[in-house]
């Protein structure tokens, strides 16, 4: 791909000494993620990374539906700020792309607008007792690990070529509308061509797939998916993306928004049921992974350990195309060997439609 | 097929796509009566509208989406008019506006 | 004698030195290109009759010589007063009087990064279409005939997020032009004009428009191209919402091309610092008023001709320079 304009939009990334605030849903999503940044950080590249258990959700979800007002999270995000600033750490770290979103606002508003800085540092002090100082930096977790694309590919224990063809893998990379969209400036590669993922990609052996639907949103707009009814909305968003990219074949999308991974990954799920559509090969569905997973992958991690028996498309097509060794047996074994339930067959992974569900087994 | 009640349907796209339209119709129309393609989309002739005056007939926009390949509702549409003719009088481009209106009627109806 | 130095060898630069000649002033023309014509080289049919701007650049150049008129090509000019210019090579040369006519500056549709000019193959802009056109072949990358045709108007102009709000006047006038050339090459194929507004502003474009509409079949949807993305078989797809119906509407072409507008001349920053003259918020020079004294500057002494000070057409720009050349010869003859 001829994308050159990402060296226009660089930023700064720091080096070591982060301060990690998780997010609140994706350990139900991709349990393993999260897990996964922390020991590649802290294990294989040696960085110091803290892992603070006092912080709280940035509250995203809730602003961008409309239940938490404004003035509230401004005062979550200072309490977070203020663990960070006690804690002796200047450079904040976003699990989330929608936090990621928040708290570049956030600090937008606050340059912007110093009353409202002022504000809340009042706000705070009320409430909790806390001050806090600005981050020196902010990064989202995705442009740390773009910041260590080339130390990973050293270390790297599996490229994303496919091992028995030697060709690189194709990829579909997919950037969570909050990282650049909002602003530009604050995403490497800006808002038309991001690069964070691509990076990584190209870096350890893969190639990106250029679809029309590239910069289309996957739907996953608070407003629109916490209703029931509106979810028709949200699913056709993906499914405009899905059936774009399949005529590429990819064999894989990674995503750097937990929300866009989940979508992408369970709406294909919800489509296959629909329509018995899969966009995958072999009437399978097309495997998403997180960039987390895809940094374990290659690094030589364990899938089981990385968590990726929870995603809905079954993975083991992929990693049999990459030659990873893995225990088919082992996928459903918990972290203690304990058996932790099997989901039902489902169209997406290959099995016939008329397969009867009982929900509750 | 699906055996879950989701709760919703995926959403159908609004768009026209102008790759999977058949513009077969459009053209023939647009050969009988070229005149049409110099539509400036000014709105004259559905403002002055009798009908438009009091349904939700607009003139304009149904020509307009036929001659893009969108011919569900059209016929249906086109019989609003009541052939007065005041399209016609205000026309700055001097389209045969009451021709259009049976030719779409012919092409996508009348057969 | 009287000497006029004239900063620029396009149209306006040579039609204001033939007018100065005609006044019993010496001109000198300086051009910063290794040949003189300006844009009007890179021109292939001027709207709205299709003359061939070569017929026209031909005429100029040959009365130019005939008047044995002096052009010093690949003299850039680095800054000016009324009395002297100073080249970029450090040469001082003296004069009596100045008329800038340096032109405008080509819109860099790279920097519409949405569109991919210069990413994907089959993106073109007007003026790489009417440098096809002189070379004789119009074609996609691969050599085969397009299809289907899409033209984007206001590439450049009146676009706030890339800092040119004004309005470049020709590219309505050129998008229509180009849809009639392709389709009299090309009658196979669909073509479509994606527009904001349609600007026919001078003698004879309206007419043009109708007759794009009425005889040549092309298509014009009010609503402009939100972004382009390449597809597997290597079209374009493209995303507008045609306003007239008030839908979004997608389509794949074959062809996509920028209508580029004109931006203020590149060099004008820097020339009107040396001299003191003042810049409209467009860039663009301003002159000293746009009605009795428009092709003065705010500064006595030097005058302006052609789309340095705005954009303009070929004609207007001919007939400026004649007032530009008249304007410097009542000054000197005061």
């Amino acid at each position: 791909m001829k994308r050159n304009s990402w060296k226009e939009y660089q930023k700064q990334i720091a080096d070591d000494r982060y301060y990690y605030a998780r997010s609140c849903i994706r350990q139900n999503f991709f349990p393993g993620s999260e897990k996964a940044f922390i020991d590649i950080l802290q294990n294989d590249l040696g960085r110091d990374l803290l892992d603070d258990p006092k912080h709280s959700s940035c509250t995203g979800i809730g602003y961008h539906s409309d239940i938490v007002p404004l003035e509230t999270i401004m005062t979550v995000v200072a309490r977070q700020f203020a663990l960070m600033t006690e804690a002796g750490y200047e450079n904040f770290v976003a699990s989330c792309i929608t936090s990621f979103g928040v708290y570049s606002e956030i600090l937008a508003t606050w340059e912007e607008f110093p009353e409202t800085e002022e504000r809340t540092r009042e706000n705070l002090l009320k409430a909790t007792g806390r001050e806090f100082r600005k981050p020196a930096s902010l990064a989202h977790t995705s442009d740390v690990m773009f910041h260590f694309r080339e130390e990973i590919a050293r270390k790297a224990k599996h490229k994303l070529v496919n091992a028995l063809t030697g060709e690189p893998l194709h990829v579909v990379e997919h950037i969570g509308c909050h990282y650049a969209k909002i602003f530009p400036k604050s995403g490497i590669g800006g808002s038309e061509f991001p690069y964070v993922l691509a990076g990584m990609i190209e870096s350890w052996g893969g190639q990106c797939v250029d679809y029309p639907e590239r910069r289309h949103c996957c739907g996953f707009g608070f407003r629109n998916y916490l209703v029931q009814a509106n979810r028709g909305y949200s699913i056709a968003n993906s499914h405009k993306k899905l059936e774009s990219m399949a005529p590429y074949k990819p064999d894989f999308i990674v995503a750097n928004c937990p929300g866009c991974a989940m979508f992408l990954d369970k709406w294909q799920y919800a489509i296959a049921e629909m329509e018995g559509t899969t966009y995958g090969e072999n009437g399978h569905g097309i495997p998403v992974l997180t960039y987390e997973e895809m940094a374990g992958l290659v690094l030589g991690y364990d899938p089981w350990v990385l968590g990726m028996q929870m995603h809905q498309v079954d993975v083991e097509p992929l990693l049999d195309k990459m030659g990873i060794d893995y225990d088919p047996a082992a996928k459903y074994l918990g972290r203690n060997g304990k058996y932790i339930g099997k989901p039902a067959s489902a169209v997406v992974n290959g099995c016939p439609p008329d397969t009867l569900y009982d929900m509750r087994e | 097929m699906a055996s879950i009640n989701f709760g919703y349907t995926i959403s159908k796209p609004r768009a026209i796509d102008v790759d999977r339209n058949n513009l077969r119709r459009s053209d023939e129309i647009l050969h009988e009566m070229p005149e049409l393609q110099t539509c400036i989309g000014c709105g004259s002739c559905t403002a002055v509208c009798t009908a438009g005056n009091l349904t939700e007939f607009n003139f304009r926009r149904v020509h307009t989406l036929v001659r893009r390949g969108e011919y569900q509702g059209a016929y249906e549409e086109m019989n609003k008019c009541m052939l007065c003719g005041k399209c016609r009088l205000v026309c700055p481009r001097g389209i045969n506006t009451r021709g259009v209106v049976m030719l779409i009627k012919h092409k996508l109806g009348d057969l | 004698m009287k000497k006029v130095i004239i900063i620029g060898g396009g149209a306006a630069g040579m039609q204001t030195a033939l007018r100065l000649a005609e006044r019993g002033i010496e001109a000198l023309i300086l051009e910063k290109e290794a040949e003189a014509g300006g844009k009007l080289r890179g021109w292939h049919a001027l709207f709205p009759t299709f003359t061939p701007a070569e017929e026209v650049l031909t005429e100029l150049r040959r009365r130019i010589e005939e008047k044995k008129i002096e052009i010093r090509t690949r003299s850039e000019v680095r800054s000016l007063t009324p009395k002297s210019v100073t080249l970029a090579d450090g040469q001082r040369l003296d004069c009596d009087a100045v008329v800038l006519a340096s032109g405008f500056t080509l819109f860099d549709a790279a920097i519409k990064e949405e569109y991919g000019y210069g990413l994907y193959d089959n993106v073109f802009t007007s003026a790489d279409i009417e440098r096809m056109l002189n070379e004789g072949r119009v074609a996609r990358a691969d050599g085969s005939a397009p299809r289907r045709i899409a033209l984007l108007h206001c590439v450049g102009s009146r676009d706030e997020k890339v800092c040119q709000q004004h309005c470049s006047r020709v590219c309505c006038i050129t998008g229509v032009k180009q849809a009639m050339e392709l389709k009299q090459r090309f009658p196979e194929a669909d073509i479509f004009n994606f527009y904001m507004d349609i600007r026919m502003f001078g003698p004879g474009y309206e007419e043009m428009y109708r007759e794009a509409q009425q005889k040549c079949n092309v298509h014009f949807v009010r609503g402009r191209i939100s972004e382009a993305a390449p597809t597997l078989d290597g079209r374009i797809q493209i995303k507008a919402e045609d306003t007239l119906t008030g839908r979004p509407l997608r389509m794949s072409v074959d062809m996509l091309i920028l209508l580029v507008g004109m931006r203020a001349n590149d060099d004008s920053a820097a020339l009107a610092e040396s001299a003191g003259l003042q810049r409209s918020p467009s860039g663009f020079m301003a002159p000293r008023d746009h009605f009795l004294h428009n092709v003065e500057s705010n500064v006595e002494g030097i005058f302006y001709a052609g789309t340095v000070t705005a954009p303009k057409n070929i004609g207007e720009t001919l007939n400026e320079a004649i007032a530009a050349a008249d304007a410097a010869a009542d000054y000197l003859n005061e």
